[in-house]
């Protein structure tokens, strides 16, 4: 709902500043998003990618083929940019799907479960990458996740969200402190998840806030 | 003075932004159907195996039907009366399955990030339909060189040429964009191929791509004048041929097929956000 992916169910969201639902295109101009699901495609090279990108964000024609190559370096891809992504790697076609959505310089970024069936190599390769572009751009990013190491490792605020709604909020360390003096993040979410009750909404609104919540943040 | 100088300047900015945003919608769908061709190029075996169809039409069905000279084609011989029909079959059978393309593209996240970008809805289906017209344009070109093989009398004057591709684009974006709308309704691989196959044969025979409407029985003839078919081929009869004349004007076949096409687009624009649900 907050990418203008889906009609909220109720109520109203401001994203960057933006009404989503009345001003759907000053949000889409404002927001970058890789989905869970493999967003590049891979008949393309990493560039023509880019290209694509570039060209339905309307990045002038003038700085285009500067800031692809400088956001595929950036993100270690400079060598690979000239071949087909369904030659890539998982992690690379990540990489490569972040270059994408930040080349127009986002003020929010939302990821849906980044590094889901990455090895740990490739996993580390994209949060080193998400935290150098948060320092470098100052760009807010808004992760789904199950995996609560990557959790503690990117977020500031952290959110747990059960049965769709949110049954704790704070800072990793704040959240710990909460459920007992050493639990780890996996304690947190099962002590939040695992006993907050859901006291109103029907099974319908759950189960889509939960599928839009899973699916694509 | 300064009225009319406050005046003009919010029509002047008006202007230049609605120029600006015309060429932003151009510049959307250019990149689409650049991408979407971009593959094509790389990978044109579909054209190729999609040329068989036709062959078998003209050397099988054509060479038995133009014996039994049981229909009348007027002053055309079968194989040439039908040659614009075939041409208008491999556009329709190509293009009426162009959204499988689409339904891929949801099933991978493409649609998804797409749609977050703040290319309108409207630009993206015609960046599509565009694509979908080269590749038929593509295809003509094999058609009627297989038509000119089998001695098909083609015109080859400017006006004949420029025409049949226009009426070919059309005709490809037409129905490619028709595909996108059920594939935005029905959103899976199965009941699309279901659908697909369902759609092609009665789009085909109620029309006048293999026999002129005047041989049909008076409800059949109804359903081929309400059938976009009908009018691609006639257009491209009269065109492609020497010595055709059209049935019901080209100006008629031109201006139905354009209607259809916009309001079509019209419809997967106002569909196409419904893929991402």
């Amino acid at each position: 709902m907050l990418t203008t992916l889906l009609p909220p169910s109720s109520g109203s969201a401001h994203v960057a500043g933006f009404d989503v639902s009345r001003e759907p295109g000053r949000v889409r101009q404002a927001i970058g998003y890789v989905p869970q699901l493999v967003s590049a495609d891979g008949a393309l090279t990493g560039k023509e990618n880019m290209a694509l990108s570039a060209a339905l964000y309307d990045i002038p024609r003038r700085t285009r083929v500067g800031r692809i190559g400088d956001a595929l370096s950036f993100m270690g891809l400079g060598d690979a940019a000239g071949s087909l992504v369904r030659t890539y790697s998982g992690g690379m076609v990540r990489r490569l799907e972040i270059a994408q959505a930040l080349l127009h310089n986002p003020v929010v970024l939302f990821l849906d479960e980044p590094t889901i069936g990455l090895d740990p190599i490739a996993r580390h390769a994209v949060w080193d990458r998400l935290l150098e572009s948060r320092r470098q751009f100052e760009t807010t990013i808004l992760i789904t996740t199950h995996d609560m190491e990557e959790a503690d490792t990117l977020c500031d605020v952290l959110a747990v969200m059960h049965k769709g709604r949110i049954a704790a909020q704070g800072s990793p360390a704040e959240l710990k402190q909460r459920a007992g003096g050493d639990a780890t993040l996996d304690d947190v979410f099962a002590k939040f998840a695992g006993t907050a009750i859901a006291d109103d909404g029907s099974f319908h609104d759950i189960n889509r806030t939960r599928h839009a919540a899973s699916r694509r943040g | 003075m300064t009225s009319t100088a406050h005046a003009t300047r919010p029509a002047g900015a008006a202007e230049r932004l609605e120029s600006s945003a015309a060429f932003t919608f151009a510049h959307h769908a250019a990149a689409i159907a650049a991408v979407d061709l971009l593959k094509l190029r790389r990978d044109p075996t579909e054209l190729l195996t999609r040329v068989v169809q036709p062959l078998l039409w003209f050397l099988v069905f054509g060479q038995v039907f133009a014996r039994t000279r049981a229909i009348p084609t007027g002053s055309l011989s079968y194989l040439e009366f039908m040659a614009p029909g075939i041409l208008a079959q491999s556009v329709l059978f190509a293009a009426i399955f162009y959204g499988i393309a689409v339904i891929w593209e949801r099933d991978l996240g493409i649609v998804h990030k797409v749609l977050v970008s703040p290319a309108s809805r409207s630009s993206l289906v015609v960046g599509k339909a565009v694509a979908a017209g080269v590749r038929g344009l593509v295809q003509g070109v094999l058609v009627v060189a297989i038509a000119l093989m089998m001695g098909v009398r083609v015109r080859v004057d400017p006006v004949g040429v420029l025409g049949v591709s226009a009426a070919v684009f059309l005709g490809s974006a037409l129905f490619a964009t028709f595909s996108l709308v059920v594939a935005c309704v029905v959103k899976t691989r199965e009941r699309f191929m279901g659908i697909g196959q369902v759609l092609t044969m009665p789009l085909f025979f109620a029309s006048n791509a293999i026999y002129p409407i005047s041989m049909m029985p008076p409800w059949l003839g109804a359903v081929a004048r309400a059938n976009p078919l009908t009018y691609l081929v006639d257009a491209l009869r009269t065109l492609m041929l020497v010595g055709a004349v059209s049935v019901v004007g080209l100006a008629v076949d031109f201006a139905v097929l354009t209607v259809i096409l916009v309001a079509l687009i019209a419809i997967a624009a106002r569909l196409y956000p419904g893929l991402a649900r």
